[in-house]
């Protein structure tokens, strides 16, 4: 297989609400990712545009954004799987070059959801389960995640404090994101407060809708080497789905999806879970944090709680996970959170995380998924 | 009317497994057996994807199941709003059919519990509306 690198990457803080357009939000991670690619828009062969398409007023974002970027005339076209669409853009970036059709493709991933309440937000992210079977009953993602809580704490014993240990750690992280849109410090108790959203899953085991944008710039090895200091290279793309409707599933503590693109990415790469030096994972609940733990191997099934209660996924532990505050405290703008957790392993790998730097990281792994576990992409970059 | 009167709001008019519907208004809630395969589905499919046959039995979900998991919702969709709170569950039935739904309103919080035993109570809603709910065996 052709090798592919990254090189370069962009986010848009990620706020509450974006005092712009769509267009203008997508520039702030264009415009970072460019100068820090250090080219220019002609450079670009094509471009994979991603978002979730039930916030967007604007029908066909891709022909928007290449006109508003200046990427026109080149190729544009649109990738989604609602949470882990700009993963998906990724995969697709990386089969473009991989396929020698193009040498430099960008993926521009935006979400502008506080246009929209959060009622109507759950409403529409509800009718990313199942419309005719599921939603009549009034479903919403907090709901969906917290059957799998249950799931996990009626197998394995696992508590609501083990949650909690999860967005405790998330808050000390996002306190050092500048670009993070919950920067407050949490205690334990506030943590715990009963304020339930779906039990077990509190006000605090969720993450906070989000304006933001992330961007990519991938290319081929020979420009990569003739455009870029630092290349991350990326080494296995692993994907799968699995069904969408709850009466589908056979395991309510783990999702099958993420289990199976965790096997297919570590194959392609030729590496083990323990090779991993820092990960991003999909916390748009602390249980979704929880079960990646075991689903990409970094613990064995049950073992989640243990890895979080003896620190071992903060920055000094043996596999840093989420040190940027991930979605719990970044916030999650659905089409640019896979682009900005890529953002973040990339700068990792570089040596350029700031303060959130995991020393010596050589290997990192994206995980992000789309719905309740219907997509799961797990990704791996290396330095080499 | 036809599938539109499934649910508390539906968000699908049309379908083939329609007759869904009549059965509820039956008092029974039943899923699809491949006439080919033999393959069962709930909820019900029009088509299997295990033969590709479009032949399609009716069978009844009765008797026990057991709750798998569940969860009680503080907060609701759009158009949700006034049944709140409301609990969610998955339960398993015979031959391994899943049954995805809300639970019995009426049921004290402690009596709900992974591995308790329901079965299906079929429910008319406002406007001729038609349901169905876990309740305790
Ligand atoms: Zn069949």
């Amino acid at each position: 297989m052709p090798k592919v690198a990254v090189i370069g990457v962009g986010q848009s803080a990620f706020v509450r609400a974006y005092p712009g357009s769509i267009r203008e939000l997508a520039f702030e991670a264009y415009r970072e990712a460019m100068h820090d690619a250090g080219i220019k828009a002609e450079q670009i062969d094509a471009s994979v545009v991603c978002s979730a398409p039930e916030y967007d007023k604007q029908r066909t974002p891709a022909g928007l954004m290449a006109e508003y970027l200046g990427l026109n005339p080149q190729p544009t076209f649109y990738v989604e799987s609602v949470c882990s669409s700009s993963s998906s853009g990724l995969r697709t970036a990386y089969a473009l070059i991989a396929s020698g059709l193009h040498d430099v493709v960008m993926v521009l991933g935006f979400q502008k959801m506080s246009e929209i309440s959060s009622a109507e937000s759950q409403e529409r992210m509800g009718r990313g389960a199942d419309i005719q079977w599921e939603a009549p009953f009034g479903t919403m993602m907090p709901a969906y995640y917290a059957l799998h809580a249950r799931g996990h704490f009626e197998k394995y014993g696992t508590t609501e404090e083990d949650l909690a240990l999860i967005r405790l750690k998330s808050s000390t992280y996002g306190l050092i994101n500048e670009k993070a849109v919950f920067r407050k410090e949490l205690s334990l108790e506030k943590i715990l407060e009963p304020k339930f959203i779906a039990t077990p899953l509190k006000v605090f085991d969720c993450c906070a809708n989000a304006d933001g944008s992330s961007c990519l710039i991938l290319a081929s090895e020979e420009k990569a080497k003739d455009l870029c200091r630092k290349p991350v290279w990326i080494k296995g793309l692993g994907m799968a789905t699995a069904p969408i409707n709850m009466a589908g599933r056979d395991s309510f503590s783990g999702l099958k999806c993420a289990q199976l693109a965790a096997k297919r990415a570590y194959d392609m790469a030729g590496i083990t879970p323990q090779d991993v030096d820092v990960a991003e994972v999909h916390d748009c609940f602390t249980i979704a944090e929880m079960m990646a733990y075991e689903d990409l191997g970094f613990a064995e099934p049950g073992q989640g709680p243990q890895l979080i209660r003896s620190k071992e996924t903060y920055k000094e532990g043996k596999i840093p996970v989420n040190v940027d505050g991930g979605l719990l405290s970044k916030g999650h703008p659905i089409g640019a959170t896979g682009g900005s957790q890529i953002r973040t392993i990339v700068l990792q790998l570089r040596g350029d995380a700031g303060p959130m730097q995991v020393p010596e990281a050589k290997i990192g792994l994206v995980h992000n998924i789309g719905g309740v576990g219907i997509y799961g992409n797990v990704s791996v970059f290396g330095t080499e | 009317m036809g599938f539109e009167q499934f649910g508390i709001i539906s968000f699908t008019g049309v379908t083939k497994t329609e007759q869904f519907v009549e059965f509820l208004k039956n008092n029974e809630l039943r899923g699809t057996a491949c006439k080919s395969c033999g393959a069962k589905f709930f909820p019900p499919r029009s088509d299997c994807d295990k033969c590709l046959a479009n032949d399609m039995d009716w069978f009844s979900i009765t008797g026990e199941g057991t709750l798998i998991t569940y969860t009680k919702a503080m907060y609701a969709p759009a158009g949700f709003e006034k049944d709140v709170p409301y609990v969610l569950g998955v339960a398993e039935f015979s031959d391994g059919i899943k049954v995805f739904g809300r639970l019995d309103k009426s049921l004290p919080d402690d009596a709900i519990k992974a591995g308790m035993k329901v079965i299906v109570r079929i429910l008319g809603l406002e406007d001729d509306r038609l349901s169905y709910e876990l309740t305790a065996a």
